[in-house]
């Protein structure tokens, strides 16, 4: 590498004018020193320790961390599917918990309901509000087509591919009209072509809709990519280690990737979560050798 | 193309192969069944006299040992007398495929032999009847209390344990008891389908339910799903093709109990008129009527198979094979279905 990276802290007028924009915004989304303790074997075991920030309105925040950090942990407390065992949660202010539709939620396993269409998966939250068919009807298209779905309207999930799946879920979950909208590693199942073409599409579809996002990954780059701001989580037990704000302007293009930014972010990023680790104390694999030694491949 | 094996593990065998299995499977017993039936020195260990001779406590038409026959036809011969004269046979309760055959139309046609007694369709319509209610009345309070017990732990804690007790207590058993309770009509006999049937279906549709994936439990909660809608928006519609088969499955189980329900209290039905035909040693009618229970149920359960198909379409989406060929023959299309292409199974 020729030209040294900038520091990823520093950040171009724009982007810093961005967030201080940001920054002047209601707070969404409030956690407030969220623990979370599992019954382990041997005691106790921390999952979260102490867990704080904010996300202001029509923020997108990632949190990454190495696995076993507890961020699906964390996502699915804030989603009311788990319980803390200490701190708070704030939504606009007022303290929640429990599933509700202003938290809504889209799952790296898609989770559709198989019996019903993409039109009827997508009113079934209307539905559960008290909406009349009619109507939900008619707001279900709209989000239908907002996520390109038109023509698939009234096919079944099984006839759908992974990526129109996690379209639908997303159109799903945006219909209840949530103020956050939780996502759980939503394209980690699919390949490496379909996921970026979902990233595009989601920073599309946020720029569009009036809503703040908590966007969990393990994947680098999908976080600088996405993000205003990243949640750096370290594991044992789980704990915020940073939050980076991300230098890279927007609008986003994939063309950013090797921009010395995005880079910068990157290679802070693999300090926090990948510790460079002393040559003779990473753990070698016994590797017994199983072909011709004159066969050498490299 | 290599010719695709006969026997590959887990390996799908070419259509026009798996029809030929299909139907060698009702063949080769059948060809068995002829093989022993048809010629004389595989087995026949019967003689049937049609000329008694001078042995005088035979008579013409008497089926009788083989080796009792030989005897009294050495014993003939030895004192000069007339032999009796027949020819190899089958027991009484091995009858050909012909006279099976034949009895499959017979039964129908011969009146009953005492007065009062029914005729085969008319037994065959009162076990229907009592099958029907049996298993109707067990599935109105078994499905539903299944499905609580698969939603709700409390309830299945509740209700299972002495449910899995009961389950365990052979309904003919209650054969006494119920008659006692309901009189000696069709009554008892439905009960007797219900206590066979109900803990069995309790259980088996709880397991079904419990089941149900959680996620999508969990997605639907947070979408803003109540309890009440949980159990009938979610669990209900996502187990309900697993439900439909449990049933189909059950309702061959509630079969089994007829036959033992139907000799309680005043035998009838299907039952009775075996049992019948057995003291006359009809046999031909008896296995005629055994046939009959098992074309009417393998029937009903391939057209409940061939409703389930077209029920779940989400399970299925090409099921329909009139629907394919209307449409191509029309150029029609169900409504928005995204027919330009073929469905799309995609990994991603």
């Amino acid at each position: 590498m020729s030209e040294p990276l900038p520091d990823y802290l520093s950040q171009a007028p724009a982007v810093a004018a961005r967030f201080a924009k940001i920054k002047e915004r209601p707070v969404v989304l409030e956690i407030d020193h969220l623990g979370r303790q599992f019954a382990g074997e041997h005691g106790p075991v921390v999952a979260l320790r102490d867990i704080s920030f904010k996300v202001h309105r029509r923020e997108l925040v990632c949190v990454i961390g190495p696995s076993g950090c507890g961020k699906s942990t964390l996502i699915r407390i804030i989603a009311g599917l788990d319980e803390p065992t200490s701190g708070r949660m704030l939504v606009d202010g007022k303290e929640t918990s429990g599933p509700c539709p202003e938290r809504g939620m889209v799952f790296q396993g898609y989770t559709l309901f198989p019996w019903l269409t993409v039109k009827k998966n997508v009113m079934f939250g209307l539905k559960m509000q008290g909406m009349a068919d009619d109507q939900a009807d008619q707001e279900a298209r709209q989000w239908i087509d907002l996520v390109g779905l038109g023509r698939f309207a009234d096919a079944y999930p099984a006839q759908l591919s992974g990526g129109m799946k996690q379209r639908t879920a997303i159109a799903r979950a945006l219909a209840a009209n949530p103020r956050v909208l939780l996502m759980d590693e939503p394209f980690g199942a699919l390949d490496a072509q379909t996921r970026a073409q979902m990233q595009s599409h989601l920073l599309e579809i946020w720029r569009n809709v009036d809503v703040t996002i908590l966007f969990i990954t393990h994947d680098l780059d999908e976080a600088i990519f996405l993000a205003d701001r990243i949640l750096v989580l370290k594991a044992h037990p789980g704990e915020v280690q940073e939050v980076i704000e991300v230098p890279v302007p927007r609008p986003r293009q994939l063309t950013q990737l090797n921009s010395p930014e995005f880079l910068a972010t990157r290679r802070r990023l693999e300090e926090l979560i990948h510790p460079r680790v002393e040559a003779h104390a990473q753990e070698r694999l016994p590797i017994i050798r199983l072909t011709q030694v004159g066969d050498d491949v490299e | 193309m290599a010719r695709p094996r006969w026997f590959s593990v887990r390996q799908e065998l070419t259509p026009k192969r798996g029809r030929m299995l299909g139907v060698l499977a009702f063949v080769l017993p059948l060809a068995l069944w002829s093989l022993f039936s048809y010629i004389p020195w595989l087995w026949h260990p019967m003689v049937r006299v049609t000329d008694p001779g001078d042995v005088d406590w035979m008579r013409a038409g008497l089926l009788i040992d083989r080796h009792d026959f030989d005897k009294e036809v050495a014993s003939a011969h030895d004192a000069h007398t007339h032999a009796p004269v027949g020819f190899r046979a089958n027991p009484i309760y091995f009858p050909a495929p012909h006279a099976v055959g034949r009895a499959l139309y017979t039964a129908f046609t011969t009146a009953p032999v005492l007065k009062g007694d029914l005729w085969l369709h008319e037994s065959l319509w009162m076990s229907i009847q009592t099958i029907f209610w049996g298993f109707t009345i067990s599935s109105i309070i078994g499905i539903p209390l299944g499905i609580l017990c698969g939603s709700f732990i409390a309830i299945s804690r509740l209700t299972e344990p002495f449910v899995d007790f009961v389950r365990y207590m052979p309904a003919p058993a209650f054969g006494a008891l119920m008659v006692a309770i309901f009189g000696i009509q069709l009554e008892p006999k439905i009960a007797i389908i219900v206590i066979g049937t109900f803990f069995q279906q309790v259980l088996v549709v709880a397991n079904t339910v419990r089941k149900v994936d959680g996620a999508l439990i969990e997605a639907a909660q947070t979408l803003g799903s109540k309890r009440r809608q949980l159990v009938l928006r979610v669990i209900v519609p996502a187990s309900l093709p697993d439900l439909y088969n449990d049933t189909r499955i059950l309702l061959g189980w509630a079969w089994t109990y007829l036959i033992v329900a139907e000799v309680v209290g005043v035998s009838s039905g299907i039952s009775f008129f075996i049992n019948q035909q057995a003291k006359y040693r009809n046999f031909d009618n008896v296995y005629a009527a055994i046939l009959i229970i098992g074309v009417l149920g393998l029937t009903i359960d391939q057209i409940l198979a061939f409703i389930g198909k077209r029920l779940f379409p989400w399970k299925n989406p090409r099921a329909s094979r009139i629907r394919a060929f209307l449409g191509k023959l029309f150029g029609l299309r169900p409504p928005g279905t995204p027919a330009p292409k073929p469905p799309q199974l995609l990994s991603t």
